[in-house]
Formats: C-alpha cells, structure tokens, sequence
C-alpha cells in the first residue's frame, strides 16, 4: 500500500458519499472542507465506510488527521499496511 | 422462529424509521423496524380505493432545491442515505400563496418571489423582514441541544404587523408545528427554510416513489422489516430497555431501540409505564381533508396557478384546537396537478383541502353519525376553500367529480397511532432523542426535524448520533 493508492481508496469513499462533488481536480495538500461541501455527517460517513470496506478504526480523537487527502494519506497508510 | 436478537429494533415503519433503519443496516447493524400496519409510510402513505391511487399526509414535499445547490437537507439527506436525486423524480410547484380577505402574498421556489411581495405589500415591513430573515438563515436549527425560545417573541422583535406577522406563521404552522399559538424558534426556523428560503416539489405519483425508495435501499442494505407486527410493550430492567413484547405476545431484545412512534405513545408502551410524563406532552391539534377527484384538470377552471393556498378569513390567524368537528376560519388547499410535470399530466384532477380539526369531538362517533358528520364537513370545508379561488358554479363541480374521499381525526388517530389524531405529535419535542430509558431513543415526528425531508433526517441524525458515532467514540 503506497500513499497513492491510499489516497485513491478515499477519494473512491468521498465519490460514493458524495457523488454530487467534482472530485478530478482536488488538491492533496489542503483541506477537503475548503474545497469540497463536505459536513461533519459526511465525516462520519468517510470514517464508518473506511471500517466498513476496510476495518480501520479511526477514533474520534483523530478525526482532524482526515482534513486533507494529504493527511488522510500520511495517517491512513500505516494502519492499510499494519492489516496488509 | 425468526431470530429474536437485534443490534437495533426500529419501532415503525414511516420516513423517519426507516431513514434510520437504511443508515444502521448500510453500517453492517442487525436491524429489524416493526411496523403495525401492512403499509410503510407512516403519518405519510398512500392508498388506493377502487382502483384509485391516493396519498395520505404529502401535499408536497417541503425542502425542495435545484439540483446543484449544496448544504441543504435534501441534498444531505441523499448522501446519507445514498439515494440518487433523480430517484425521487422530484418536480417543483409552480407557486402557492398565502390568502387572507385583503391581502395575499405570493411565494415560489425563488425566494426572491416572496420577498418582493412583502416589500410591495408592507413597505413599512421590510427592513425589519430582512433583519428577520438574516436571523433566521444564521440560526443553527439542527442543533441537538439549543433552548427553546418562542418564535411569536422573535419575530416581534424585528416585525410589527400583526398581519404580516400572521401571514406568515399560518403556513409554517399547518405545514409542521404541534404548539397552538406559537412555535418555537428553532421549529420555527426549519419551516421557514423549508417552505420559503427552499421550496415545494412532489413526484408525479406522490409519495408512494419515495417511500419505494426508500424500502429498497434498506432491503438492498440487509435491513429486515415485519410488517403488521407492532410493539406492544418496552419491558424495563435497569434502566434499560431490556426486552420488546410484540404485538403477537413473541418478545424480541435489542442493543440499542429507537422508537419514530411519538413521545406519549413510547412512554405508554413502556413497563412500567410512564404515565405523567406521556400526560404532560400529549399533542391535541388534529386536522381533518377532503378529497376531491375530477375528470378534469382543475386549471379548466382558472385553478391553474396556485399549488398550495394558505388561507385564513378571522381577524387574528388562530392556531388552536378546533372549537367544532372542523373550524372552518382557516385552512389549506392543495392542487396535485399543479406542479411542473413537465410534459407529464395526472390522469386526473385532485382539489385536497385540509383543516383543523377536534379528535374529541370524532372519535366517539357512532358509525352512522360519523359517516353522515363526514359528508356534512366534506361540503362545508370545500366550500370554505372555495371562497379563495376563482368561482365555478357547484354544478359544474359536481357533474365534474367522479370520487371522494376524507379523512377525520379518527382516520389519523387509526392509522398513525398518535393520541388525539395530533398530526404532528407532541408540542414539546425532544431534540435530543434521548429518554428515561438508556438505551430507547426517539426519532421522527417528536424529536423534532419536521416535514418529510425532516423526518428522514431525523432518523438519520439519531442513528448517527446515538449509534454508529457512539460506536466510533467507544473505538
């Protein structure tokens, strides 16, 4: 699991959650909140989905790593490799 | 023997219930919704006599946005539970009005629409309307735990017309609240957004389409659902709902039950039962509508462009209990066939009006005296209403109409199990959701959320909140 494809599995997330974004030019370094209109239900929603498809856990004292693709990526892939 | 344990046992199968049933079963949760009717949908569902489709409880849904507008319940609601816009196969009104004897205010989709008509019609109003709409578009209506405060008190704040002020509250209140008089403010702010700053729209066959929607999304997701299986009792023990007894005498238990069948009407099934508390918040406005079906289109008329009117004849717009079986001062008319279809019609013509009504003064009716009180009201309702749209001769009405029908207090009160027929439930809702019990939630009509986008809401915000988010935290 690279950081690539980490970030990939979460923009497929946030298409499934959010299929009224346009998700092909997002920018990895900031925050998805300033350039998507996600809410704090589709926060909860990327969380649930990523135990659901994946089984990672992300407690809720970590939901501010979730804050960019970038972010997701640097905290995401330890956990994708931990279960690989 | 079907299985008897649940993560989560759902009690009713209207909007509100089955939102949350398709949240929790999406999220891998053993969910069962028990349901005491045949039919799903609750306070709205639909019905056919005589081959004859009909809607119960939609006049329109409220909360209506163009596709492309974002952060609003519609569009929330489709993301959390998945559901594509286009299945809704949503069409927009074409505008309504708000008619009282020497003003009307004509209001549409476009916000703009209503707010021109208020500086038209009460120019010394409009500052003061603006200031109110600006309070209103920054308020946090769906927070779980703000106080209540009396939307009569703020609106006096920035408006001073008490006929602009009545104007305006008579179709928030009979689109949504269980308070006589007044409202409170947040119930108040998710209507006015609801039906004015968002707007009307319904599928061309009614509310039936979403309800379909809705049951397959939660079969899709592995929900189980038993249907004229209602919960006749919620068995205590440690200050947890322990066990369900259904309607049948089987006894089912549950890690978590939410409950979309009214405050008053929980606590009555609970044992011991909560007797005080289900006095205490009991709703009593209760509405009564006709039906009318025609073998034309109701714009042969001149009834062409109004899909919904509001109207009120008495000098100060009075919210209460009827007085009488009907009070005929105030009411709402709805033309189905009056919404953009686009090149689609209804096969039809519907002219649907809907009043307040008196539970008490139904409900204990002898049968004949009942079916003979409704054919008395249905003529002097549709009669009241008529004084508000373009004349037609009644015999031309007549010869025109090829199907009734009505329903009372009792019909509300028989097939959404709500005390007194209160149409909207309880007049103190419980944001929160929480109860007595620790693990029994509310959801639905008496937590708060209103119209049917809110009722989908609502069982989708306590699903969040009380099950999966709760179950993150714990993680």
């Amino acid at each position: 699991m690279t950081k690539d494809n980490c970030k990939k599995l979460v923009i497929d997330i946030i298409s499934d959650i959010a299929p009224d974004e346009d998700l092909s030019a997002i920018k990895p370094e900031i925050k998805l909140r300033d350039q998507l209109q996600l809410d704090s239900m589709d926060f909860l929603d990327i969380v649930m989905e990523l135990r659901k498809r994946h089984g990672i856990e992300v407690p809720e004292a970590d939901y501010g790593q979730l804050a960019s693709l970038e972010s997701c990526a640097d905290y995401l892939t330890p956990k994708f490799v931990a279960k690989s | 023997m079907k299985d008897s344990h649940y993560d989560v046992a759902i009690i009713g199968a209207g909007m509100s219930g089955l939102a949350a049933g398709i949240r929790l079963a999406h999220f891998g949760r053993k969910v069962c919704i028990f349901e005491r009717h045949n039919a799903p949908g609750g306070l709205n569902s639909f019905y056919s006599i005589a081959g004859r489709k009909y809607d119960v409880g939609l006049h329109a849904l409220t909360n209506y946005v163009a596709p492309g507008v974002k952060g609003t319940p519609l569009g929330k609601l489709l993301r959390q539970l998945r559901i594509e816009r286009e299945e809704f196969a949503l069409c927009p009104q074409k505008q309504s009005r708000i008619a009282f004897p020497d003003c009307s205010l004509k209001f549409t989709n476009d916000f703009a629409v209503l707010e021109a008509e208020v500086a038209a019609k009460f120019p010394q109003q409009i500052d003061g309307w603006r200031a109110l709409v600006q309070a209103i578009r920054s308020y946090d209506d769906v927070s779980l735990d703000a106080t209540p405060v009396s939307a009569r008190d703020v609106v006096a704040g920035h408006l001073s017309d008490p006929l602009l002020i009545d104007m305006i509250f008579c179709p928030l209140m009979y689109y949504g609240s269980a308070q006589e008089r007044d409202m409170e403010f947040g119930q108040f702010v998710i209507m006015f957004k609801a039906l004015f700053l968002e707007g009307f729209a319904r599928p061309l066959d009614g509310v039936r389409v979403i309800i379909r929607v809705l049951l397959e999304k939660f079969r899709q997701a592995g929900g189980e659902r038993r249907m004229k299986c209602g919960v006749a009792k919620i068995i205590e023990e440690q200050g947890r709902a322990a066990r369900l007894i259904l309607d049948g005498g089987d006894e089912i238990t549950a890690g978590q039950v939410i409950s979309s069948i009214g405050f008053a009407e929980t606590m009555r099934l609970c044992e011991p039962p909560q007797k005080e508390a289900a006095e205490k918040n009991t709703g009593a406005l209760s509405y009564a509508e006709t039906i009318s079906v025609f073998n034309r289109a109701p714009a042969e008329w001149g009834w062409s462009e109004d899909t919904i009117i509001f109207f009120n004849d008495s000098d100060r717009f009075d919210y209460s209990q009827a007085r009488e079986q009907v009070d005929l001062r105030s009411g709402v008319i709805c033309f189905p066939n009056n919404f953009d279809y686009g090149d689609q019609r209804l096969p039809e013509g519907l002219f649907r009006v809907t009043g307040l009504a008196n539970y008490d003064l139904w409900a204990h009716l002898p049968e004949e005296t009942y079916q003979a009180d409704k054919r008395r009201w249905f003529g002097e309702i549709t009669r009241s209403a008529r004084r508000f749209l373009p004349k037609v001769d009644d015999a031309v009405l007549t010869q025109a109409q090829i199907a009734t029908d009505m329903f009372t207090p009792r019909t509300i009160r028989k097939f959404t199990g709500h005390l007194n027929g209160a149409i909207y439930g309880a007049p103190h809702k419980i944001r929160n959701g929480r109860t007595h019990l620790q693990n029994l939630y509310l959801c639905g009509t008496d937590q708060g959320f209103l119209g049917i986008i809110g009722a989908m809401l609502s069982g989708i915000s306590m699903a969040n909140y009380h099950v999966l988010q709760a179950s993150t935290a714990r993680s």
